[in-house]
């Protein structure tokens, strides 16, 4: 089967990014393949790789990064949620003149025509969050 | 891209302000309009509201999202379906809203949701 995974929900704030974190890595392991996750709305946070959870506890940012590097997932973080919110890539921190960029290696900044790219492609789209 | 095509409904439910839920919504069903799907744009619960007449928004320094609606039909989406239950509970009728709806029961909504190839819920 193939999944889109769509997280709208921030890591800091709720147990929606966790499930979609974990939803992900047992779909893999059950041998599905993964279209393509997309991060929406305060999901972007996620991919602030600037992000320093307590070192005693689970580093989701980090760990969804490495899930989606090792299987070579497409992850996509919605430009205009993420630009809203400071999660910005090189490109963007230059047009804007912001002080650094901090968009996670994984994720890739685009639109929300990748959602319905994905949508269209994929046999089931799990949405966690809202 | 006709082979391709699939039905998408959002379903939103949250008030205009406050949260970004509303907009996010729209955004999405902008998007899939874009992309020539079929869409279901379904307000449930506080999420009514959006649609209410006489919202002045600029008071608590927030964007008229209320206008953005009368371009729906631009998109071609017309299937634009507004919980009964939820207009009763909060005193409203069709008449109080900034463009022309479906007043749908329960089962009409769910009817739409299991005609649905994918349900975005915000």
């Amino acid at each position: 089967m193939k999944f889109t995974i769509v997280v709208q929900a921030a890591p800091a704030a709720s147990q929606a990014a966790w499930s979609a974190y974990q939803f992900t890595r047992s779909a893999l392991a059950a041998g599905h393949g993964i279209y393509r996750v997309f991060f929406y709305g305060d999901g972007v946070y996620n991919t602030n790789s600037l992000s320093v959870p307590p070192q005693d506890e689970f580093d989701l940012v980090k760990a969804w990064n490495t899930l989606l590097d090792e299987h070579g997932i497409d992850a996509i973080s919605c430009v205009s949620s993420a630009l809203k919110r400071g999660v910005l890539d090189a490109g963007e921190a230059e047009r804007y003149e912001r002080s650094c960029a901090n968009l996670s290696t994984a994720a890739t900044l685009s639109g929300l025509g990748q959602l319905v790219d994905a949508t269209l492609a994929s046999d089931r789209v799990i949405t966690f969050g809202a | 891209m006709s082979d391709d095509r699939k039905t998408l409904t959002f379903i939103t439910r949250r008030a205009p302000y406050g949260l970004g839920n509303a907009k996010a919504s729209l955004d999405m069903v902008l998007s899939a309009a874009v992309f020539d799907q079929q869409v279901h744009y379904i307000f449930m619960g506080e999420g009514v509201l959006q649609l209410r007449r006489g919202q002045q928004p600029a008071a608590i320094d927030a964007k008229d999202l209320s206008a953005a609606f009368s371009a729906l039909p631009l998109y071609d989406v017309d299937s634009i379906h507004v919980e009964a239950e939820a207009l009763q509970a909060r005193g409203m009728s069709a008449a109080d809203l900034v463009i022309p709806v479906k007043v749908a029961s329960a089962a009409d909504i769910a009817a739409l949701i299991n005609v649905s190839d994918a349900v975005f819920n915000l």
